[in-house]
């Protein structure tokens, strides 16, 4: 497949705001507020764009992705406090708290894609939903610590016998206190640029365009000889791990973390930032994460009236976004009729 | 035509849940044949297509495809043995460009071949070659028709099955697209059709198999069919 000219002028935006940011942060132009949220506007803009290639790559609605960040925030920040001592240099400990949350949160999405990617759908909906609160259940359950005997878990109370010399690290619905913040603004930035590299060379890849070809119709791909199962998979997987790191990259700015954070409303917030950002469109999705993350922080002042002023953007937004002159816009910009939603148009006036 | 049957189909009994749909089935196809599967709505003739294919599978029977037994082999490998399906209903990728779509269909080839394999199907479909840069979906239906059968090419078939080209398209359509078969069939395809308009699917067909309530009721050679007063009643028009 032809590179597409829009993910080079995504590089290079991301890379300027980072750059903008960061002379603005050294000449002590960034509010003490608008500094505190530069990593957790990190963290949502990985959760977006990995959320996308679910959602608008792959073309599966998954109503559960704060399961994944919930996986690798716990098991990330878990994984950096064990470390502490034996990895001194922070900026190590970090990078090695974002590679194991990756991974356990790839395993829990290959344990959970096993029953969902056969389901299509409204019912993957429904079963990516249930994933979110299973997992949110277990971390407000579980209790896990170290000592020089190794990792001890329990489940519904405090059963470890962690040894005085050891740590208790999670400890049920009070989850993980006293974390490092040893999350930085660019390691949140490399995160960003690793999950672009990610996204944009599998989308761009011989799978890539196989996971497009289901989305688009998977009886069709099916009958070119597609492995169906396979390469949702592969999605979905992709998808997780990334969303792993970003849950261990937002645990590790804060001092506390527990496990009604990441609930079913934090899913819906970043299917929110895909949606608005435009299904598919990586750019629209960083957009999205980034201005809706700073949006309920601006509007303070107007604390009483911040919810009803959020939603009637979320709508005028929704609006614009489809008037025709804004769409004829911006269609200048991309290849014509890409957009998910315009294809759905074509194929019910087919039906018709 | 050869000894050993292309495509074997013995006593398929396929289900879905608790309905039987296809009831003993049993079919041939030789080598260079077109063979046909007619009926009405409902009378199994798609289900028998997605089980040798192996989208669905049948609870007892065979499927032998040049001689090697189709039961344990995934849908997804059928396609690179040598059988292409082109699904009902057109099914085209209607995101992708015309060219994306045909190079898909090449999914199981190696990637050398497909810029020779490209110009060999816009040579079959010059529209398609007029259109290859155009969005699957602005086709019109007549066009999405070729692109699916295509693509089905774009994957070397040694078999192809074609489920209902002529659906929903209009009369000078559906003349085309049965010139392209007998096109196809003039080059050396073998063919397996699927088809309501069961005229048009005898006229051009060596042999055919008339299907009624998931049970072959009769088969015989094209012509002959064509003729028989029983058929001219229930599927001609009289």
């Amino acid at each position: 497949m032809k590179k597409s000219p829009f993910h080079f002028l995504t590089y290079v935006l991301v890379i300027g705001a980072y750059a903008a940011l960061q002379v603005l942060q050294a000449r002590g132009g960034l509010s003490s507020s608008l500094r505190g949220m530069l990593v957790p506007i990190c963290a949502y803009v990985v959760m977006a764009v990995s959320l996308n290639l679910t959602v608008g790559v792959l073309g599966e609605l998954s109503l559960g992705h704060a399961g994944f960040m919930s996986v690798g925030a716990f098991l990330g920040t878990s994984t950096a406090i064990a470390l502490q001592d034996a990895v001194p240099v922070p900026a190590v400990r970090l990078t090695i708290a974002l590679i194991v949350a990756a991974l356990f949160a790839a395993i829990a999405g290959f344990l959970i894609g096993i029953p969902v990617l056969r389901l299509n759908g409204d019912y993957l909906a429904i079963v990516t939903l249930a994933f979110g609160e299973i997992i949110k259940a277990i971390f407000n359950n579980l209790y896990l610590g170290v000592d020089g005997k190794g990792v001890h878990i329990s489940l519904l109370e405090d059963t470890t016998r962690t040894a005085e010399t050891g740590r208790l690290i999670i400890q049920g619905p009070m989850g993980i206190g006293g974390i490092q913040k040893i999350s930085t603004f660019t390691a949140g930035f490399i995160l960003i640029m690793i999950s672009l590299i990610v996204i944009f060379n599998l989308v761009n890849s011989r799978a890539g365009r196989a996971i497009m070809a289901i989305r688009d119709n998977h009886i069709a791909a099916q009958s070119v000889g597609v492995n169906i199962i396979k390469y949702k998979m592969m999605a979905f997987v992709t998808s997780a791990a990334l969303a792993g790191s970003a849950g261990a990259l937002f645990a590790m700015n804060y001092s506390t973390v527990v496990a009604n954070k990441f609930d079913f409303n934090t899913s819906i917030l970043i299917l929110v930032f895909v949606v608005l950002g435009g299904l598919g469109n990586m750019l629209g999705s960083i957009i999205a994460a980034a201005v809706l993350t700073i949006l309920p922080e601006a509007l303070r002042p107007i604390a009483e009236y911040r919810m009803l002023l959020y939603a009637v953007l979320l709508i005028v937004m929704m609006l614009t976004a489809n008037h025709p002159f804004v769409r004829a816009f911006f269609n200048r910009f991309r290849q014509t009729g890409r957009l998910r939603l315009e294809a759905d148009g074509d194929e019910e006036r087919e039906a018709v | 035509m050869s000894k050993e049957p292309v495509l074997k189909a013995e006593n398929l009994n396929v289900y879905y849940g608790s309905i039987h749909a296809i009831k003993g089935v049993s079919f041939e196809v030789y080598e260079g044949e077109i063979v046909t599967l007619i009926g009405a709505n409902g009378a199994g003739k798609s289900t028998t297509l997605n089980t040798v294919s192996g989208i669905l599978r049948s609870r007892t029977g065979s499927v032998t495809f040049l001689g090697e037994n189709l039961r344990r082999v995934p849908c997804h490998k059928i396609v690179a043995r040598g059988l292409a399906l082109v699904p009902e209903g057109r099914r085209i990728f209607l995101q992708m460009t015309v060219e994306e779509n045909l190079e898909m269909g090449a999914f199981t080839q190696s990637p050398a071949g497909i810029a020779q394999d490209l110009e060999q199907v816009y040579a079959l479909f010059p529209r398609l070659r007029e259109r290859r840069k155009q969005i699957g979906g602005t086709l019109s239906g007549g066009e999405q028709q070729m692109l699916a059968m295509g693509r089905a090419l774009m994957s070397h078939p040694k078999l192809l099955m074609l489920d209902e080209p002529s659906m929903g398209l209009a009369p000078i359509l559906v003349e085309q697209i049965f010139q392209i078969i007998r096109n196809l069939h003039g080059a050396g395809s073998t063919i397996l059709l699927v088809e309501q308009n069961a005229q048009a699917a005898l006229s051009i067909a060596n042999r055919g198999y008339v299907l009624e309530t998931g049970k072959v009721v009769t088969t015989g050679a094209g012509q002959e069919l064509l003729a028989s007063p029983e058929i001219k009643k229930a599927y001609l028009g009289g």
